[in-house]
């Protein structure tokens, strides 16, 4: 059953549209890799499937977000907030700075049921806890009350995520959810989230950068460059297939991927800014096929087995 | 936590306390002229000054006077006015209440509206109340305290007559030098609880309170505000000390006793004694303020609790 289902999402600030044509769509209990290099729009994806656009001042120009059967975009606040933190969970980024560093770890955890469930605070007090002990955090009763500043990246990290899940949503959002761990807190961290996944039938939409973590987790990738999608597909097509030569070129970038004694490669040039998105393919300018076609027209979809490609030559390739 | 840290705070203030006491009677000492000039009659004799300057031990060296206040000090003796012959004690006590007073009133006037004017004006999309603060703050901190006072008894004590001139007469003697303080602590903390808010939304915490579905208004409350008020408490604490001996100009005008008009007068007439005495009580209330602001933000903030003293 389909829990979100993004189509042609536009996103602008102001005259400037850093997202556009972004489909996706995922079920319940199913894990949706959102992949692309940083500025490639990932981020502004999950910001406008909570509705968080207008806190930095943008807004959905065109397309539509559909969770669970309901329109989202241009949702009124009032039932947007209804969603946030109640159906619709965030984990965000950077956990040192994810916490209010004022108020203890209970309270904090302890307003989502409280908001949402409906729930005193001694109810909502005995919830935190016992989800705390779930997500495999010691002595929770104590670490309510203790100060943000005062605990671990990885522990800061699963109070995250304790918020996120207090008032039993149905869709997780986790925006790089390990960037800012250390390497073995993060394969703590993409672990607990999995086993969430299969425990609770979640529907997790998994924003990374980091290609590894996509094969070993999702059930289905989409691929992000300036913008846009320029790939999506189940996990097995594309990382046996990849169409799109930037597919091509982030996988190749996993070390170990190409063989243990091979050079690290890497995509030379970087992301275009929002304020310079290239003409035709938006990938032409780093792209190593790049056609005088590239430059003028933008690609369409070309199917492929379980994925689809927006590369004028998607299939042509290897 | 919190006593350890109150405690290791109070404590830095005796060196300070210190430099205070040397830097007050040295600042005083170099001013030109002396006591002896307000004091004696015309026509005295040499001699007779010189008596005058043995009685009050300003033939002393500099030192000596310096320990001899101090010491004196310690017996709760602050020394006796030259010129107006009063234990300098008794004329702080008698000063200090309207002081205080206005100095109580006037605090509160700036913190509670200055809040407020600063929270509405960093959450408001009106351009016209934002333009309306914006240019409050602006006149608040620039125009002088001394002429807006006189712009006040103009206005409303001579024209409209709503209010005594002068004096310190009666709680309606105190509105227009509590407004006429206040004034400039109003946009002073205003100015400070919107930019403290505008740069507390930009944080990454905030993304995530409202992705838990809180509302503006509980967000605004229950976290912004509270972050807000760290720099504003700062600032007030600062401000305890300044209304006290800020005043000044403000007390001259509206001829209210006070600690300022004593120590107007007192530097006018070089009565170090009382100078001494008046200039102490008002860094006892800056150390004072200072310390309230730094234990309140250690109550307030957790990190601060914890961090080494």
């Amino acid at each position: 059953m389909t829990m979100l289902e993004v189509r042609d999402l536009e996103v602008a600030f102001g005259p400037i549209a850093p997202l556009s044509g972004v489909s996706f769509s995922l079920s319940k209990g199913e894990t949706l890799g959102i992949v692309g290099e940083s500025g490639s729009g990932k981020s502004l994806a999950a910001m406008s499937v909570l509705g968080l656009l207008p806190l930095s001042g943008g807004r959905i120009t065109a397309g539509s977000i559909i969770f669970d059967g309901q329109e989202l975009a241009g949702l009124p606040e009032p039932a947007y907030r209804k969603l946030r933190g109640g159906r619709i969970g965030l984990i965000t980024q950077n956990p040192m700075t994810s916490l209010d560093p004022l108020q203890k770890i209970g309270p904090q955890v302890d307003a989502v049921a409280v908001l949402h469930l409906g729930m005193t605070s001694a109810q909502a007090r005995a919830r935190t806890v016992d989800i705390l002990g779930t997500l495999r955090i010691p002595e929770p009763a104590l670490i309510c009350n203790r100060y943000p500043h005062q605990m671990s990246g990885g522990m800061k990290q699963r109070i995250v995520i304790a918020m996120a899940l207090a008032a039993d949503p149905d869709l997780l959002v986790a925006d790089e959810p390990t960037t800012a761990l250390d390497v073995t807190v993060q394969a703590q961290i993409i672990r607990l989230l999995d086993d969430l996944v299969k425990e609770r039938d979640l529907a997790l939409v998994l924003i990374t950068h980091d290609m590894s973590v996509v094969a070993q987790t999702c059930d289905k990738v989409v691929v992000m460059y300036a913008g846009r999608v320029v790939e999506r597909g189940t996990v097995t097509a594309i990382f046996d297939a990849p169409q799109h030569p930037y597919t091509q070129a982030l996988i190749g970038c996993i070390p170990g991927a190409a063989g243990a004694d091979e050079h690290l490669t890497s995509i030379p040039g970087t992301v275009p800014t929002v304020l310079n998105y290239p003409k035709g393919c938006p990938f032409h300018t780093r792209c190593a096929h790049m056609q005088p076609i590239c430059t003028t027209d933008v690609p369409a979809f070309v199917s492929h087995n379980d994925s689809a490609a927006a590369c004028h030559f998607a299939g042509d390739m290897k | 936590m919190l006593l350890r840290y109150i405690f290791f705070r109070a404590l830095m203030l005796i060196p300070v306390s210190i430099s205070i006491s040397v830097v007050i009677f040295m600042i005083v000492h170099l001013i030109p002229g002396d006591p002896i000039d307000n004091l004696i009659r015309v026509g005295s004799s040499p001699s007779d000054r010189a008596a005058l300057v043995v009685k009050y031990g300003l033939d002393q060296s500099i030192f000596v006077q310096y320990f001899r206040w101090v010491g004196a000090m310690f017996h709760g003796d602050f020394g006796t006015a030259i010129v107006l012959r009063r234990p300098v004690a008794d004329l702080i006590a008698q000063n200090l209440p309207y002081s205080l007073t206005l100095g109580a009133f006037a605090f509160a006037f700036s913190s509670i509206v200055g809040i407020i004017l600063g929270t509405i004006s960093a959450t408001t999309r009106s351009k016209v109340v934002q333009q309306f603060v914006r240019g409050f703050i602006l006149l608040g901190s620039t125009v002088p305290g001394f002429w807006l006072a006189l712009l006040m008894i103009l206005f409303f004590a001579v024209q409209l007559q709503w209010f005594p001139v002068s004096g310190a007469r009666g709680w309606d003697s105190l509105v227009l030098p509590v407004l006429t303080i206040g004034f400039g602590g109003v946009a002073l903390v205003a100015r400070v609880t919107r930019v403290a808010l505008l740069d507390v939304r930009r944080e990454d915490f905030v993304v995530l309170l409202h992705a838990k579905g809180l509302s503006s208004a509980a967000i605004l409350f229950r976290h912004l505000l509270p972050h807000a008020m760290l720099p504003v408490v700062t600032i007030l604490a600062l401000r305890i000390g300044w209304i006290l001996g800020g005043a000044v100009t403000v007390e001259f005008v509206f001829a209210r006793p006070g600690l300022g008009s004593l120590l107007i007068r007192a530097l006018g007439q070089r009565d170090y004694p009382v100078v001494q005495g008046s200039l102490l009580m008002l860094a006892l209330a800056v150390m004072l303020g200072t310390l309230i602001g730094d234990v309140a933000q250690a109550m307030m903030d957790p990190r601060i609790r914890e961090a080494k003293t």
